[in-house]
């Protein structure tokens, strides 16, 4: 009898548990070997970029924290520096080591969630488990500095909405001293784990020109051993007076990318501790009146704190003519706005740039010739979260 | 990146691409060189290659659309260079009817970056191995982040219980889409500019 030799198209999502959101895949499967892989996306697709062209640059900034919504301030950052620097205005000291606090936040929220989720996706619940009571921690430093436990909108143009409470200061220092030991029970439960690393050791491999070709940025392109981060390199707030390390991978597999995450959670911790001890005091927004809002008490007083009040909120600031490109190192990589102003109160054009985009659209080149289990493994060491992909 | 190694690209761009590259300019400690869509791969392949620049890494693509030009679409090639940490801002300016040469060849990632170009502005890639929608739909029409698209969209979705599926429909609003016109009142709103050019006109009759 002949043998026949055809391959199975096989539809992966858009509602599965392993693919972090609403992703669609199609997969050309020979056996049990994946032949090519077919990323749909889109299907979480909100027009934000048409949406902020529309809105004042404060309207505007709530939308960033629904991008990545697993580090929503993160994002907030790079809107709120590029605006700042089209504005050309400086902010004060104390806004920038409370910034860079919540950032690296953010960067332990999301990478919690990571490592996790791809823990469970690959067979091993507990850890899931463990960290998201971490996360509900650090939620609530969220909430308690913005209000809001995701959808925070802190980070403003020229600074930060609002002072934080030295009791919270307090709370993080604590967190930050208990922290290094869930991580290390959580590797206890991961690194040398034989399953963990039957699943990920030489699995999803990226070399290093691939990476850069790719247009690879943060832990997949670390992973692979290019020393490339963008609070060394091209340092923005206060992240030059600050001490850390950056994790290198040497394999770029999917396990190499897992260490350099658990390692830079490691590291966020150590850079809050420093802002902590160094945060200074003074104004945590610009005293520019054109830009800054006034302060409640002061809006019950002065004749002038109501009239810009009123304006702020609506018709908003003026931006000068010009475009610029600005970038952070969020978690998931480098996320940079491009934003042009025409000098109005509206952006004329804001084009984000997610790291998610340009690694998922690698899943082709990651997944050929691995075996269909993997799937979910190189797709959670990707770290995709759909609202920055689809904006 | 410091002043010094910016102007320093710029010269470098300038003396090795000379009659490429139509304009640079430095704002916001930012380069940004202007080509057209002919010399657009040459330029990027320059920049990508030559040793005093080794742009190697595209981060994005952004279109932009200015509907009351004549050459009415923008493209803005970001690129990073690793190994000097400098970044680069590639444009070219072209009319609705132009295809651009895709650059895929030179770095894989523009695949799906010029995928989102095509599916926001309509703008066709010659040479693209596989240009399809990336974003919206399936079986959308219309390019929405062109300035003429309208915000609202023109369908909306809804299940219907009677025909137990999905359907879609024209976009009806309870309220209408306000487009303020936040234009400070002291410099005079649109429809003040209006009546006072109208009495202006009318003045000079």
């Amino acid at each position: 009898m002949e043998k026949k030799n055809k391959t199975l198209s096989l539809n992966f999502g858009p509602q599965h548990p392993a693919a972090h959101g609403v992703l669609r895949l199609i997969l050309q499967l020979d056996g049990e070997v994946v032949e090519k892989a077919d990323p749909h996306i889109g299907l979480l697709h909100r027009g934000t970029e048409k949406l902020i062209e529309h809105k004042t640059y404060t309207q505007a900034l709530p939308y960033f924290d629904r991008l990545d919504y697993v580090a929503p301030m993160n994002q907030e950052h790079a809107f709120a520096l590029a605006t700042e620097k089209l504005l050309n205005i400086e902010i004060p000291i104390r806004a920038k080591y409370i910034r860079v606090i919540f950032c690296e936040i953010g960067r332990i929220l999301s990478h919690i969630l990571n490592i996790t989720t791809q823990a469970l996706d690959v067979g091993a619940l507990t850890p899931s488990l463990w960290g998201f009571e971490e996360r509900e921690t650090l939620m609530t430093f969220y909430e308690r500095a913005s209000g809001s436990r995701l959808h925070a909108n802190y980070f403003r143009t020229g600074g930060v909405h609002q002072d934080i409470p030295t009791k919270l200061i307090e709370d993080i220092s604590k967190f930050c001293d208990n922290f290094p030991k869930i991580i290390d029970d959580l590797e206890d439960l991961l690194t040398d784990n034989r399953i963990f690393k039957q699943r990920n050791v030489q699995i999803g491999i990226v070399s290093k020109q691939d990476a850069l070709d790719y247009s690879f940025s943060g832990v997949m392109l670390r992973g692979s051993g290019v020393e490339w981060d963008l609070r060394k390199s091209q340092p923005y707030e206060c992240y030059k007076d600050l001490d850390f390390n950056i994790p290198v991978g040497k394999n770029g597999d999917c396990y190499d990318r897992y260490l350099c995450r658990v390692e830079e959670m490691r590291e966020s911790v150590k850079i809050i501790k420093q802002c902590i001890k160094k945060l200074p005091k003074g104004p945590v927004k610009s005293v520019d009146n054109k830009i800054s809002p006034p302060k409640r008490d002061d809006l019950k007083q002065s004749m002038e704190a109501l009239i810009h009040h009123f304006k702020l909120f609506t018709e908003g600031f003026r931006v000068t003519e010009g475009n610029v490109y600005t970038s952070v190192e969020a978690p998931k990589g480098e996320f940079g706005v491009y934003l042009i102003s025409d000098g109005s109160n509206k952006p004329y054009r804001c084009k984000i740039r997610a790291p998610g985009f340009s690694h998922l659209q690698a899943m082709d080149y990651l997944i050929k010739g691995h075996m269909l289990a993997d799937v979910p493994a190189v797709l959670g060491s990707l770290d995709i979260v759909f609202g920055e992909v689809d904006r | 990146m410091t002043d010094k190694a910016i102007n320093k690209l710029e010269q470098i761009v300038n003396s090795e691409l000379t009659s490429k590259v139509v304009d640079s300019s430095i704002s916001f400690n930012e380069l940004l060189i202007t080509t057209n869509s002919e010399e657009l791969l040459n330029v990027l392949k320059f920049l990508k290659f030559n040793e005093n620049c080794k742009f190697r890494q595209l981060i994005d693509i952004a279109g932009v659309d200015y509907p009351g030009n004549k050459e009415r679409f923008n493209l803005v090639y970001l690129l990073l260079s690793h190994n000097y940490n400098l970044r680069i801002k590639v444009l070219i300016k072209f009319d609705i009817n132009k295809q651009i040469p895709s650059i895929t060849k030179l770095f894989p990632s523009a695949n799906w970056m010029e995928r989102e170009v095509f599916d926001m502005y309509g703008i066709k890639f010659k040479n693209h191995p596989d240009l399809r929608r990336i974003l919206t739909d399936y079986g959308f029409k219309g390019h929405p982040l062109r300035k003429d698209f309208p915000l609202t969209g023109f369908n909306e979705v809804r299940y219907s219980e009677k025909e137990k599926k999905v359907v879609y429909e024209p976009v009806n609003l309870e309220q209408k889409y306000r487009d303020f016109d936040f234009k400070s009142p002291w410099e005079g709103t649109k429809y003040m500019n209006e009546i006072k050019k109208k009495d202006l006109d009318g003045e000079k009759k």
